[in-house]
């Protein structure tokens, strides 16, 4: 695991948890851009050759011997997990520890910048959130699933060091769901074979292409990035409109029986879409991603189709 | 065994009265399924939903409100039914109704069932020129219905929140606001047409986004599901706005709120202009809206005054 790179005077771009599926597509652009070192406890199987991997958990002490011993010019923090299989005390050492300690990296070894991932999920789904919600609307994820808090935890934790550290370009990126290889709730909901509907409920809901996210990062590595930015692809359309166009069977839930439904089979293990996210199929949360477009000149690249045809039967 | 003073004596066989009786009502009826048909068949519902604005309209035909004109098509003809010859509504001064920018419609708000919104809707697409949609600002609660949430944002309605108005306002559209809110709705058959407490929410938009209001009144909704009592402990535990009883209840069940066939009156007031700070204390916001409640409780006066009848 050593890094054969040890004293390089590139200015290198840290990637944490690059082996994420995100993480994976993220580092096959911007290899080609700037010396790469991935920092990330599972495999990267067929990584460019020119990424420098750590095979080291976020929270152990080696981690800083990588801003030691290179001079490092970002770091993309994407090593954040939400699993809701996992227990919140392992979400919150993971996600919030492993933020912090990376943090405190970035004063010490004068990092110039600071991007991490965050989500809309933040602003939570509910009857009030059908408008366009700002960077500056409330974050209240957490009321009605609880397994947001860590996130939001580490959404603030970044936003206040934004504040306390102003020499580092800090950028919060919150982006709708994320639809691709990646596994979210999102993208697991859609590659199902068969999928369950909530009757009677068709909110409006916001995708991205996951290769869009990928430009969202590259574009916040631009000098002068700062701040934070929703991250919005194609325009919202009613969950049907999607679900009509994947050719796949769909199933109408009344949704009095799909809460205690869908539990049941999660605890059986035998769907993979976490209860929590169900206020989704009914409200849904919908973001104004103007700011990113206005600030950074980002243009989503992808369109519905793009998204919809990567799920499609057939 | 026919007397010579049975009115059946008017005719040469008892059968006859029968027969005309049924020919005449079969000829209402036929000609009351004309009607309909005309209505429901009326080529131009579709050009009229094609003539209002699609500005913010995306690839698959939704604005950002889940709004789309190609579900008012087909629902139109159903509204236009209820309309025309269930309501019979009459309307009254609708050309006060900007045709363009931004606007404000304020009305009071009776029924149980919120169909005077549809009404107003209905009229402003029916029988405006240029017809023009009304995006009307809906109770919180109605997202969490199940059908109803898909149909009213289908429909172009909007949850009520001052964001929401905001942003509809700064994309001049027309907007449809019950400052009386839920108590004007659930209100019992006693305190028909006597508004309720004007909330001050909607003044301050008006002022901060400079927005003509257009006073609306809408008589005969009062009668059209008349509540004896409002069971808000039973509403609390449903998470409903109000539970109203009504006379009908133990015959019906639920679908006694369902309305009758009274006649709608909708009466368009002149556009009121109003200047000064979004900002300013409540007593000072509270005086515009009083000018605005007066103006429409003198539409309802007006209105109450030239029908002949709840059901004529």
């Amino acid at each position: 695991m050593a890094s054969k790179t040890d004293k390089d005077d590139r200015s290198h771009v840290v990637v944490t948890g690059i082996s994420g599926r995100l993480g994976r597509n993220l580092a096959k652009s911007l290899h080609r851009l700037y010396p790469v070192i991935g920092i990330d406890r599972r495999p990267f199987p067929r990584a460019p050759s020119d990424v420098v991997m750590h095979r080291i958990d976020i929270r152990s002490r080696r981690c800083e011997d990588v801003f030691r011993r290179n001079r490092v010019r970002a770091v993309i923090h994407l090593n954040i997990m939400h699993d809701p299989r996992r227990s919140a005390e392992e979400h919150h050492t993971f996600n919030i520890m492993g933020t912090q300690q990376v943090l405190e990296y970035c004063v010490r070894y004068g990092v110039d910048k600071f991007i991490v991932l965050s989500t809309a999920n933040v602003y939570g789904a509910g009857p009030r959130s059908m408008r366009y919600l700002a960077e500056d609307a409330p974050l209240l994820g957490a009321a009605t699933d609880t397994g947001m808090r860590d996130l939001i935890e580490v959404d603030m934790l970044c936003t206040s060091f934004f504040w306390q550290h102003p020499q580092i370009e800090t950028v919060i990126l919150r982006p709708v769901h994320i639809c691709g290889s990646v596994h979210n709730a999102p993208s697991n909901y859609l590659r199902l074979p068969r999928i369950p509907k909530l009757m009677g409920f068709d909110p409006m809901v916001q995708a991205i292409h996951e290769d869009d996210v990928v430009g969202a990062l590259l574009a916040t590595l631009a000098p002068g990035a700062r701040g934070v930015y929703n991250v919005t692809g194609p325009e919202p359309v009613p969950l049907s409109a999607i679900l009509d166009r994947l050719a796949k069977p769909i199933v109408e839930v009344p949704h009095l029986a799909f809460g205690p439904m869908v539990k049941r089979m999660y605890a059986a293990r035998l769907w993979s879409f976490p209860p929590a996210e169900l206020e989704h199929l009914k409200f849904g949360c919908m973001v104004d991603g103007e700011r990113i477009r206005r600030d950074l000149d980002f243009t989503p690249e992808r369109s519905l189709n793009d998204i919809i045809e990567l799920f499609r039967a057939g | 065994m026919d007397g010579p003073d049975r009115p059946s004596d008017r005719y040469d066989t008892p059968n006859e009265a029968a027969t005309e009786l049924i020919e005449e009502l079969l000829a209402r009826f036929v000609g009351a399924f004309g009607a309909v048909r005309d209505t429901v068949l009326d080529p131009d519902m579709t050009q009229k939903v094609d003539r209002m604005s699609r500005e913010n309209l995306n690839e698959f035909g939704y604005d950002p409100f889940g709004y789309s004109p190609e579900y008012v098509k087909k629902v139109l003809p159903f509204l236009a039914v209820i309309y025309r010859h269930y309501f019979r509504a009459r309307v009254y001064g609708i050309e006060n109704v900007p045709a363009e920018g931004r606007a404000m419609l304020v009305s009071n708000h009776s029924g149980q069932l919120p169909f005077d919104g549809a009404m107003i809707g209905a009229s402003m697409v029916l029988d405006a020129d240029p017809p023009r949609m009304v995006r009307a600002m809906v109770e919180r609660w109605v997202p969490t219905l199940p059908f109803a949430s898909v149909f009213m944002a289908r429909c172009g309605q909007v949850v009520g929140t001052p964001e929401n108005c905001r942003e509809l306002l700064a994309d001049d559209n027309c907007i449809l606001v019950f400052p009386e809110g839920a108590n004007g709705i659930s209100k019992t058959f006693d305190k028909r047409y006597q508004l309720q407490r004007f909330g001050n929410g909607f003044m301050r938009l008006a002022l901060e986004t400079d927005t003509p209001i257009v006073p609306v009144a809408v008589v005969g909704a009062e009668e059209q599901a008349p509540s004896l009592y409002n069971w808000k402990a039973l509403a609390k535990m449903l998470g409903a706005p109000a539970v109203p009883i009504t006379p009908l209840l133990p015959i019906l069940g639920p679908l006694s709120v369902l309305p009758l066939p009274v006649r709608y009156h909708i009466l368009y007031g002149e556009p009121i202009r109003f200047e000064g700070s979004a900002n300013d204390d409540d007593g000072e916001v509270g005086r515009r809206v009083k000018t605005v409640k007066r103006a429409v409780s003198e539409l309802i006066e007006k209105g109450l005054a030239t029908r002949d009848g709840v059901f004529r």
